[in-house]
């Protein structure tokens, strides 16, 4: 995997590298300012990305807060194997984590995925001017709010003396008000519902983006032969952004197990715990709140392993189906 | 304009779509704003729809003379005007030295980097690295390990790439070596990149609570919305034990109520993004479609 363009060449060629033809040690002299730059953007990841990522192997053993420095235990602490694997996978946990987890990446893509694509067409129709303008700046509000303030947004309009409820019962569809954030299986389409709200105008910008690159004299030639907006919408437009929604979709299926830790955080309660729970929630109950270091750690090693894999297959899958690389 | 029968229909339902979405949208705001404005014994009787019934800017003033609240804002505005030009030219002088063609190991740190935005350590092994570089518990936890970001740096690098080679061949020529290249001619050719990221860096520190609320314990270094979510925290409890008759008593004897003040913590918390981001638009939609292009 590499993020190079493809357009870079491979090695040699470029005037540039030609000019620096010597040996490998006179251009490194010669470039050693280059690499002065890059020095604290090194570091940095060394120690914040890859120093944890060496930390993992804490989940292998039984780390005991209070028994010596973190990186003493690896060789003082007994190495315990699988031992925290097995646990996460029989206790019982991992099946309603996995449950939770896939059923509200799954809600959300449902309703998160097509909303922008929606969003995105409608705005296209609309007429330039104040009204199309207005709209876009609100509509990208949301995505620019912590999860924290939308958390406090969502929880009073869904509270029982809430804006919702008042309606539905102003309407007469129910009688009492319901109290949302308390039934556990609403929990899933509260997540999905929150997540499209949240985004949905953000992402839209990538499709109006690819809307914007679609050649004017499609539309001309549509007009001529009489075509509707609808149909104009409908043959021209969406198939011109298919490319950009498949990518999209399949970037979407890579992250289906990063289900979010925000929103679940800060939306759940008691009452819901066993719907709410989702892998990154418990890796944090557990590995800090409960004092659980190693467990915590071979839950989270479990989900990076298997996103990774997830996000490398799904790019090559990709790369058949489009040409076109996500890397 | 729409002549036909079919496009009047078409764009009736475009408009009823788009004005749905504008009120499911705004409305939310609207309808903290107004309760945050209204008197919390009023609050009560609910049923607040468009406007304040009994103005009042109690909760404001209750909020506004918490020393914790004060306390916070300092934090989170200190993180934000130390931590953003900090990662801005962290990013930017790694962006500029990737974008040389001629880097020796140029590919090999490239993955370095990249790798990182899809495999890391998770969130324990992060946590107790952290605590043996002595950061917990210590404000620079909030600015040193967001000064680098490997998606940003894609999108600072693509655009250095863009711009015409002659330039700093010419500088070269001149005998300027690459930090004076750097400093002198890229980057004021990449201002407009560097203040996207720049925005984002700056609006991810003023919404952050995580690293807040997870990594330090000390009341002094809480940023506005880690405390944010201690008074959400409070509600949920509170209205879990459906003590509404003892908040109702409570909202009569004082001016303000548990309601009231969350809904202006929130409007305080919210305001400054609100006011700055209309302006700094064009630079975010420029970005986006820039990191769009790459992936």
């Amino acid at each position: 995997m590499n993020m190079q363009p493809k357009a870079q060449p491979q090695g040699s060629g470029t005037l540039a590298v030609k000019r620096n033809r010597g040996g490998l040690l006179d251009r490194l002299k010669e470039q050693r300012l280059l690499y002065v730059l890059m020095l604290p953007a090194i570091i940095l990841t060394l120690m914040f990305s890859y120093v944890p990522m060496f930390g993992l192997y804490m989940a292998f053993i039984n780390y005991q807060p209070g028994g010596g420095t973190f990186f003493e235990q690896f060789f003082t602490t007994d190495f315990v194997g699988l031992q925290w694997f097995e646990y996460f996978f029989t206790n019982g946990d991992f099946v309603r984590i996995m449950r939770n987890t896939l059923a509200q990446s799954f809600l959300s893509l449902l309703f998160g995925f097509p909303m922008p694509i929606i969003l995105a067409l409608m705005i296209n129709e609309m007429r330039n001017g104040w009204f199309k303008r207005t709209f876009q700046t609100v509509s990208y509000m949301p995505h620019f709010i912590s999860w924290v303030i939308a958390a406090n947004i969502i929880i009073t309009m869904l509270s029982s003396g809430g804006v919702i409820n008042n309606i539905l019962t102003g309407l007469h569809i129910i009688d009492e008000p319901i109290q949302f954030m308390q039934k556990g299986p609403l929990f899933w389409w509260i997540i999905a519902l929150s997540n499209a709200w949240k985004d949905m105008g953000f992402n839209a910008i990538m499709y109006l983006a690819a809307i914007s690159a679609i050649n004017p004299e499609l539309y001309e030639v549509a007009k001529v032969d009489g075509a509707s907006r609808l149909k104009q919408m409908l043959h021209i437009t969406l198939p011109s952004i298919k490319p950009t929604i498949i990518i999209l979709a399949i970037l979407a299926v890579g992250g289906i197990l990063n289900a979010g830790f925000d929103q679940q955080y800060l939306l759940q309660n008691n009452t819901v715990m066993q719907y709410s729970e989702v892998i990154d929630t418990y890796t944090y109950k557990y590995g800090l709140q409960n004092g659980m270091f190693s467990y915590g750690a071979a839950v989270g090693l479990f989900k990076s392993v298997v996103a990774f894999i997830l996000v490398i297959s799904v790019n090559q899958m990709a790369k058949k189906m489009e040409e076109q690389s996500l890397f | 304009m729409v002549k036909d029968k079919k496009d009047f229909l078409f764009m009736t339902v475009v408009y009823a779509f788009i004005v749905a979405i504008f009120i499911v949208t705004f409305y939310p705001f609207w309808n903290i704003f107004i309760i945050s404005l209204n008197s919390a014994e009023d609050t009560l009787r609910g049923h607040l729809y468009l406007w304040p019934r009994e103005f009042s800017l109690a909760s404001y003033k209750q909020i506004l003379t918490d020393s914790e609240i004060w306390m916070a804002i300092r934090i989170t505005l200190l993180r934000t005007l130390i931590g953003t030009p900090l990662a801005v030219i962290t990013i930017s002088m790694l962006s500029f030295s990737l974008s040389k063609k001629e880097l020796v190991a140029g590919r090999f740190w490239t993955l370095y980097f990249v790798f990182t935005m899809y495999f890391g350590g998770g969130l324990i092994p992060y946590y107790m690295v952290l605590k043996s570089y002595h950061l917990i518990d210590n404000f620079m936890v909030f600015v040193v390990p967001g000064l680098m970001n490997v998606f940003y740096m894609i999108i600072v690098r693509t655009f250095m790439q863009g711009l015409p080679q002659e330039l700093d061949e010419s500088a070269k020529i001149d005998g300027a070596n690459y930090i004076q290249i750097f400093f002198r001619i890229i980057l004021p050719l990449t201002t407009p990149v560097l203040a996207t990221i720049g925005l984002f860096t700056a609006i991810s520190h003023w919404n952050s609570w995580f690293d807040s609320y997870v990594f330090t314990y000390n009341p002094d270094l809480k940023t506005l919305q880690a405390v944010l979510v201690k008074i959400l925290n409070q509600y949920q409890t509170g209205s879990m034990v459906g003590d509404a008759q003892a908040m109702a008593n409570s909202a009569k004897r004082m001016a303000v109520s548990p309601d009231t003040i969350r809904m202006a913590a929130t409007m305080v918390a919210t305001l400054p993004i609100i006011m700055v981001y209309p302006f700094l638009q064009k630079y975010f939609v420029k970005g986006m479609t820039l990191g769009a292009v790459k992936s």
